[in-house]
This record gives C-alpha cells, sequence and structure tokens, in this order.
C-alpha cells in the first residue's frame, strides 16, 4: 500500500550518505550525560552539576538530589531506552516503521494491566502478594502488555504476511478494548485507588523514588538486555520470515524474544510513567535517517537517544510551568505526533506496507 | 544429494503435491517446469522447508526439517520470488546480510564479488527499493551467492535453490543469471530452479523435472523430457520441438528478407 499516490522510484540514486554510526553513538552518551547533568541541576532549587563535588551541600540539598531527583532521573532514562527500544522491536517485527507500542494498543494493555494491579490488588490472595510484592503493578503491566502483543501480532498476520493497515486498525480495536476494561475498573475504584489512579494516569515521572525505581529497573533492564542479541536476526526478517529462515535466523525464537521485551519494557514503563507515547516511533525514526536500519547499530542508539529524549522533556515538563507540572505524555504527543505524520506521507513506494 | 521421497502438500484445503519423488545432484542443475499451478514452487518451498507436508526431505540423508537453521544456512541458500524489504537497506547491507549467514564470513571480498558477479557494481550503495524490479531480483542472487559464495565446503557440495531467476530480467541479463548458476554447479556445487523459460532450461539443466497437476510427468535429461508428446500433454497446447542441426549452417525463414 502506497499513501497519497506516491510518485514513481527514483531510479539511479544512490542512498544518502549516512553518518559512521560509532561516533554517533559516541555522540549520544555524552549529550545523555551532559542532559543529565541539567536535569539534576535545573528546578525549583538550583543546584550547579559541579556544586555537587565542590562544597558539601546542606541537608536539604542532598534531600532533593538524592531523593528526588536522582532517582527520577535514572528512571526517566531506563523508561525513554525501554520505549525507544520497544518501539525499533516492534517496528522490526512488523517490518514497518510505524509500529509502536503506545499507537497499536500494547501501552493501553499494559495499563490494564497496572490499574488492574491498583484496583484488584487489595483482593488477590496474600500468596500471591508475598510473591509479587512490590512488583505486583509491574508484573501485571507486563502480562497486560505481552497478551496484547501476542493478540496483536496474530490479527496483523492473520493472512500470512503482516500487513499495516490490519496491524493499525486492530491495535486500535485492542487499545479501545483495553481502555473500556480500564473504565470498568475505574469505575469499581474505592477513592483512595481512584487518587492513585489519576497521578498514574497523567502519564508523569513525577511520583519517582528508590522503591519505584528498584520494581521497575530490572524488569526495563531485562528487557534492555534482550533486545541486542534480536539485532542480526531482525535484520533478515526485514526481508520476510521465510528469507531470516533460509539466513540462518531461529526466527520462532526470535519472534518470541522480541515479544518478551516489547512487553517487559512496555509494560514496565507504563507501571511506573503512565501512558508516554511516541518515544518509540521518534527516536528511531531519526535515527534510521542518520545511521541507517541495521538494529544492530540501531538498538543501542535508541536506547540512548530515548533516555536523552525523555530526561529533556522530562526536565522541560518539571520547568514549563514551575512550580507546576506539565504531564509529559501531553509534551510527548506534541513533539511525536508531527513526526509520525511526517513520517505517515513520506512513504517510498516499494517499501511494505 | 538432495533426496525427496512421497512429498505431499495441501494449501487452504486443496491437495497440491501428489506424492513427489525428486532428487538433485550436486554438480547439475536440475530445473523443475511445468504449467502454472502445476505445484512447481510448492514443490520448491517443500524442498525449502517452507512448507510443511507429509514426505521428508534431505540433504546428504540427513532430514533437512531437523537441522538447525544456522547449519543449513552454511550449506544452502534460497532464492525465492519477489523479495520486499521492509526498511531502507542499501544493496550492499543485503547482500552483506546474505555474506555474514554463510561459509565465507572470513573473506569480506565476498560481498563486492557478489554484486560484481551479478552486474550491479555501480548500484551498491543505492537503496535496494529504489531499483528495478530485474536489479533487485539480481540484488538478491547476490545475496544469495554472498550465503554460498563456495560451491563446495569441506568436501561437501552446496547447494541454491532459485524460484524463477530470471523471470524479471531482460534477454542478455537472463543468460548472465544463468551462467551464474551454470558456474555454480560447473564447479561441483547443486543448483535446483524452478523457471519457465523453455529455451532457457533446454540450455542450461542437466535434469528436468516435469511437473503436471501436482505430479511427475517426466524427470530426465532436457532432450527425453522436453519432447512433443510430452509438453504438449503438461501444457495442454500443440507444442513442436526444434532442434539445430549439428553441422552445418542453417538459419530461420523469419530471419530472411528480400534484398
Amino acid at each position: 500500500m502506497t499513501v497519497l499516490g506516491a510518485s514513481a522510484p527514483i531510479r539511479n540514486r544512490r542512498a544518502p550518505a549516512r553518518l559512521p554510526a560509532g561516533p554517533v553513538v559516541a555522540g549520544l552518551a555524552v549529550l545523555l550525560v551532559l542532559v543529565a547533568g541539567a536535569s539534576l541541576s535545573l528546578g525549583a532549587s538550583g543546584i550547579l552539576p559541579w556544586e555537587m563535588f565542590l562544597r558539601p551541600l546542606n541537608p536539604a540539598e542532598t534531600a532533593i538530589l538524592f531523593s528526588i531527583r536522582l532517582p527520577r532521573l535514572i528512571l526517566g532514562a531506563l523508561v525513554g531506552a525501554g520505549l525507544a527500544v520497544s518501539g525499533v522491536l516492534m517496528q522490526g517485527l512488523f517490518r514497518n516503521p510505524l509500529a509502536d507500542p503506545g499507537l497499536v494498543g500494547v501501552s493501553a494493555g499494559g495499563g490494564l494491566g497496572a490499574v488492574g494491579a491498583i484496583v484488584l490488588g487489595g483482593a488477590l490472595p496474600a500468596g500471591i502478594h508475598a510473591v509479587t510484592g512490590m512488583y505486583l503493578a509491574p508484573v501485571f503491566a507486563f502480562a497486560g502488555a505481552g497478551i496484547t502483543t501476542l493478540i496483536l501480532y496474530r490479527l496483523a498476520r492473520l493472512r500470512g504476511h503482516t500487513s499495516v493497515t490490519t496491524m493499525l486498525l486492530a491495535g486500535i480495536v485492542l487499545g479501545a478494548l483495553a481502555n473500556a476494561f480500564t473504565g470498568i475498573l475505574i469505575y469499581l475504584a474505592d477513592d483512595r485507588q481512584l487518587r492513585d489512579l489519576t497521578f498514574w494516569g497523567l502519564g508523569s515521572l513525577a511520583g519517582a523514588n528508590w522503591v519505584k525505581l528498584a520494581a521497575a529497573a530490572p524488569v526495563l533492564l531485562a528487557g534492555l538486555a534482550v533486545a541486542p542479541l534480536l539485532a542480526r536476526g531482525l535484520n533478515a526478517m526485514a526481508m520476510g520470515e521465510p528469507a531470516a529462515r533460509h539466513m540462518g535466523v531461529p526466527v520462532e525464537r526470535v519472534k518470541r524474544g522480541a515479544i518478551f521485551a516489547v512487553a517487559a519494557m512496555t509494560g514496565a514503563a507504563v507501571a511506573v510513567s503512565g501512558g508516554i507515547g511516541f518515544v518509540g516511533i521518534v527516536a528511531p525514526h531519526v535515527l534510521r535517517l542518520a545511521i541507517g536500519p541495521d538494529h544492530r547499530r540501531l538498538i543501542p542508539a535508541s536506547a540512548l537517544f530515548g533516555a536523552a529524549l525523555l530526561i529533556v522533556a522530562d526536565t522541560v515538563a518539571r520547568l514549563i510551568v514551575a512550580p507546576a507540572e506539565l504531564p509529559i505524555g501531553i509534551l510527548m504527543a506534541l513533539i511525536g505526533a508531527p513526526v509520525f505524520l511526517w513520517l505517515l506521507l513520506s512513504r517510498r513506494p516499494g517499501t511494505v506496507m | 544429494m538432495i533426496e525427496a521421497r512421497g512429498i505431499g502438500a495441501v494449501l487452504g484445503g486443496t491437495k497440491i503435491l501428489h506424492g513427489v519423488d525428486f532428487t538433485a545432484r550436486p554438480g547439475e542443475m536440475t530445473v523443475i517446469v511445468g504449467p502454472n499451478g502445476s505445484g512447481k514452487t510448492t514443490l520448491l518451498r517443500r524442498l525449502t522447508g517452507d512448507l510443511d507436508g507429509p514426505g521428508a526431505v534431505t540433504l546428504d540423508a540427513a532430514p533437512v526439517a531437523a537441522m538447525p537453521p544456522r547449519l543449513l544456512a552454511l550449506r544452502r541458500a534460497v532464492l525465492q520470488q519477489a523479495v520486499q524489504v521492509g526498511f531502507p537497506f542499501t544493496l550492499r547491507e543485503v547482500v552483506r546480510m546474505g555474506f555474514e549467514a554463510g561459509h565465507s564470513a572470513h573473506a569480506p571480498a565476498v560481498v563486492d564479488m557478489a554484486i560484481a558477479e551479478v552486474g550491479l557494481s555501480a548500484k551498491a550503495d543505492h537503496f535496494l527499493h529504489d531499483l528495478s524490479g530485474g536489479e533487485q531480483a539480481r540484488g538478491h542472487l547476490a545475496r544469495a551467492r554472498a550465503q554460498i559464495w563456495q560451491p563446495v565446503t569441506q568436501g561437501r557440495a552446496c547447494w541454491l535453490f532459485v524460484d524463477e531467476p530470471v523471470a524479471a530480467l531482460d534477454i542478455g541479463h537472463q543468460i548472465l543469471v544463468m551462467e551464474v548458476l551454470r558456474r555454480f554447479a560447473d564447479t561441483g556445487g547443486g543448483v535446483v530452479a524452478v523457471m519457465h523459460d523453455l529455451n532457457l532450461t533446454a540450455m542450461h539443466a542437466d535434469r528436468v523435472v516435469l511437473m503436471s497437476e501436482g505430479r511427475v510427468l517426466a524427470d530426465g535429461p532436457p532432450e527425453a523430457v522436453l519432447t512433443d508428446d510430452r509438453l504438449s500433454a503438461a501444457y495442454r497446447s500443440r507444442i513442436r520441438i526444434n532442434t539445430a542441426p549439428a553441422q552445418g549452417p542453417w538459419l530461420l525463414p523469419q530471419m530472411a528478407g528480400r534484398g
């Protein structure tokens, strides 16, 4: 499917020059350190980055830095990296640069899980609480995101090939369905649960603390650790599953790995930060233009870029209407929606749609 | 040696193959021909493992279905019809993917040699989806060749499975591609090809498998299989084979005109 009657393919044209991946990854790492430093020092109480090392901080500053800003910074970086890499993996799985967990209902599925944990958590047998402890919401979100990803993958491939039309529409339907169930849960919630849900639903890192970080970090890190192992397989799968199999890729294992990693990262991200969309579209898209579609480079670069992007967005969200805070989800949608539209309208003929 | 016994296939509730026996030997080009819907591509997909069904396929007596994909990729490459690439990879990047999956991964020069072999050196850094259909087909052949560059490794023959490799090509490139496959077979490798063009088949095949309605109608050297009776029966039309005399000049009246 081509969009808007795209013109004939342009022949005899070299691919535009790409930036060397190594320096780009190194540059992104430097960028991440810089924005992290800026994020730590900017805010209602200004502490310059080097002051942390040059002079002893007073107790109030120490509290702000280590109890509020630092866990929030680390959580933001992990969530940003997780969402960006989830986008890369999903796009590779569906052979389509428009796939994004937020867009195709996976985040909504994760949200349903998280809300379910908040609302129904008290009714669960004590044994489950003993096993899951503070991980209850991330585990439920992971299950919700995982089930949604699986259903979506089955639906989009009903006719033997992955169709983007089916995928987007099925994703919208799944998202609507998940949101409807979430609505029922919210209807059932009591006042205290409603307050929790409201803060969570705004899509914000505002409630970040070490406990939340400890709950989400292992899940996000597990997803981030699995992703690079899938890179070669996803490269080959750009030519379809049979071609990838002929090139020695254990296709079923790669697919399972990708679905697991996407569900883990999206689920954990949604559980701690609500619905933050478009990171998974913006970061991979910009990087594919810069360094090309090779997943071996795209995955680490997207992780760094996604982390930096979310830290910048969170810092801006904290500062722009200070002392109040803008939900970061709104900010990402303002950046991401135009990028998505640009991507949709600049699709080339001959690519899989 | 590729051997298949009693190969069946069912697609959408319809039986496509009825107990087909198939053998291909290294050093030969085995060409599967037959009319549309006779089961040529389905047979190839059963041989390459893309499709499951009754009957076992073996490579040197080992069942292909039980071989890990990683090891199988070192012994054989498959060129499907009309492969679409989902992301903006360049030709060189696509060929490199085949190369990295294959048995020549210690010899990086193979990537450029495979691209040169199909006559696409000038377009190595173009996006694959910017190339014409015929160029893309040759590009994917280069990917398969970069994966299986040596016809023989460690004393064992390697294999190329190709589905209509010349369908999108002009006559010059048809000959180029057939010569690439021919050379591979002549140097000890095995080629299994599905073809539509009976002339190119007659020119290059060592063995021809003529399919009709999911069965093998004839199997043997081209001169034994490509006969008037058999082709007429398979293609349901009157077909007459001509051969040029081995000696002496000859001419076609179509080529003559009044001076």
